[in-house]
């Protein structure tokens, strides 16, 4: 730690997020952390299925990222924490070896953290998910599934030196607490209400979704501009012992920080705020308040945690088979008319051929395909997009086709089609109890 | 007629079949004015039509921000949902959108 204060870059919101804001971070000698969370629901899944594919099991931005930051992490002290492992850590720490090796970092030290699996024990898992359907229903098509790991396996890997900490499924929040818990030496597990345990926890969950802290999601012109968007940067949080929170970025880099991006932030994807589960605590933000202590500099309050509950929640990844999806645009008078009826022409191509998708919508982009048809005044283009979801790859592209060819067959001024086919991933969430998943870690010297 | 727009600014979340809509108001009137008028049964009322089952209003007085849990809204969800925005990102601008009830002010 280069100050009294520890300094947390979030360098990721999501698996396909921009690499310049996390580069910036890593050139900042007064960074002691940066931690990269790229893992949405679907990511593990999606991953597992790729690595038996053929493909890799890791973030697929995991070498552009590693190679990109790497070096300037090293120079400046900076500890890199990512879950890019996804579904395969292992095999992405061995690739970041490869590429430290190759830039001549020897020495380097780096983690796997592994045991977020628990498809190969589904008979441990609570047999209800958390609609109430029965888990045992999901079994035959499932792809994976993985317990939110907490703070623990970090803790760990640091503990034994870790440069680099690669693991899979972590919550996200944990990313960012292990390393407060890690260098402060803050309790853990706490037996009772921590502020400092919520406060790291708000400090991650702020800082988990990277540039919507910063000003991304947030700029509606005229009413809420934000000044440089193209070179968004991404957040900071300095963190003291005591749990005092700031969240800020790096003066030059676009965006801002405001006590209303961070109320955005720390409500975002929360519901009772007085209750936000994770491995590491249940988190109270009821009492959470912001102020703005500089320019882009917000000072955070009031975050308390309750120890950690008994169970992991777990993400079941599963086969839901194909979807369909074909469009194509009309404009100027009438337009709406002609791709109402070029929809109907689709449902009923559907029916002579005999294709009986299990799920079909049809929308008009420009009139009701965000919002339903609120009845506003007619559009001068509209776009019409049929999808469907089928057990049977076929039906889903022969869908697809059909839109395609209103070109010829259908209203007078279609343009502009496109179809595309693709495989879905369902995902339902359980819980497992805690005792039953085994996190392990292993540390590795890169050797030039 | 003021709308939620002309008070607050509003972010969508998702989990599962879930949205979670924050209304963070500008000031400690909106705040006030938000907290009469933006009951969750307006809120459902306006999300009735996209399938949303029953929602929930969370006051935060800190941040004089309101969450709302919206269940039963995202046509199962981002990940098997068929429609264009699957997360349902946007729903922010419906909620943006809402206008609220003049005795309110």
């Amino acid at each position: 730690m280069s100050s009294d204060r520890l300094r947390i870059g979030g360098g990721a919101g999501y698996a396909g997020d921009r690499i310049e804001p996390a580069v910036e971070l890593s050139a900042d000698p007064g960074l002691d952390y940066l931690c990269f969370e790229c893992l949405g629901e679907r990511t593990v899944a999606l991953a597992r299925r790729r690595s038996t594919e053929g493909g890799h099991g890791y973030n697929p931005l995991l070498e552009e990222r590693t190679r990109a930051v790497l070096a300037d992490c090293v120079q400046n002290g900076i500890t890199i924490v990512t879950n890019m492992g996804a579904a395969d850590p292992t095999a992405a720490a061995a690739r970041v070896r490869e590429i430290a090796a190759d830039a001549g970092h020897d020495g380097l030290r780096i983690a796997a953290v592994n045991g977020s699996d628990v498809s190969d024990r589904f008979e441990d898992l609570h047999t209800e998910t958390t609609e109430g359907e029965p888990v045992a229903a999901y079994r035959d098509r499932a792809l994976a599934a993985d317990a939110y790991l907490g703070v623990e396996p970090i803790l760990a890997a640091l503990d034994r030196g870790a440069d680099v900490v690669v693991t899979g499924r972590v919550a996200d929040a944990s990313l960012f607490l292990a390393p407060l818990i890690y260098e402060f030496d803050w309790p853990y597990p706490h037996g009772e209400p921590s502020e400092r345990i919520g406060q790291g926890i708000a400090a991650g969950h702020l800082l988990e979704c990277a540039g919507q802290v910063t000003g991304g999601y947030f700029a509606d012109p005229g009413r809420a501009d934000v000044e440089g968007l193209a070179s968004l940067g991404f957040p900071i949080a300095e963190v003291g012992a005591d749990g005092d929170v700031t969240i800020t970025k790096l003066p030059g880099t676009g965006g801002t920080v405001t006590a209303e991006t961070c109320t955005q932030q720390l409500l975002y994807e929360v519901h009772d705020p007085s209750t936000y589960l994770g491995p590491d605590g249940v988190a109270d933000f009821s009492g959470v308040s912001f102020a703005e202590v500089r320019k882009d500099a917000v000072r955070v309050e009031g975050a308390v945690a309750d120890p950690p509950p008994e169970t992991l929640k777990v993400s079941l990844g599963y086969d839901a088979g194909y979807r369909g999806v074909g469009e194509i645009s009309y404009a100027g008078p009438n337009a709406r008319a002609r791709a109402e009826l070029a929809g109907r022409i689709v449902r009923d191509r559907l029916s002579i051929r005999g294709l009986d998708p299990a799920e079909l919508r049809t929308d008009l982009v420009g009139v009701d395909s965000l919002h339903g048809d609120l009845g506003d005044e007619e559009p001068y283009e509209v776009r019409l997009r049929v999808a469907v979801r089928s057990d049977d790859e076929s039906t889903a592209r022969g869908v697809a086709r059909e839109v395609e060819t209103l070109y010829t067959n259908g209203p007078a001024g279609g343009g502009g089609a496109r179809m595309e086919t693709d495989r879905v991933v369902g995902i339902v969430s359980t819980l497992v109890d805690r005792e039953r998943v085994d996190p392990t870690v292993s540390v590795e010297e890169v050797e030039v | 007629m003021r709308t939620v727009r002309d008070l607050a600014h509003v972010r969508a979340g998702d989990k599962g079949n879930t949205s979670n809509l924050v209304v963070v108001a500008d000031s400690e009137a909106a705040y006030e004015e938000l907290l009469a008028g933006l009951t969750a049964d307006r809120v459902h009322e306006r999300f009735a039509h996209l399938g949303a089952k029953e929602v929930t209003r969370y006051e935060h007085p800190p941040t004089g921000a309101l969450n709302f849990v919206v269940r039963g809204v995202l046509a199962g969800g981002v990940t098997t949902s068929l429609r264009v925005d699957g997360h349902g990102k946007s729903l922010s601008s419906l909620l943006a959108g809402t206008k609220l009830p003049e005795e309110s002010r």
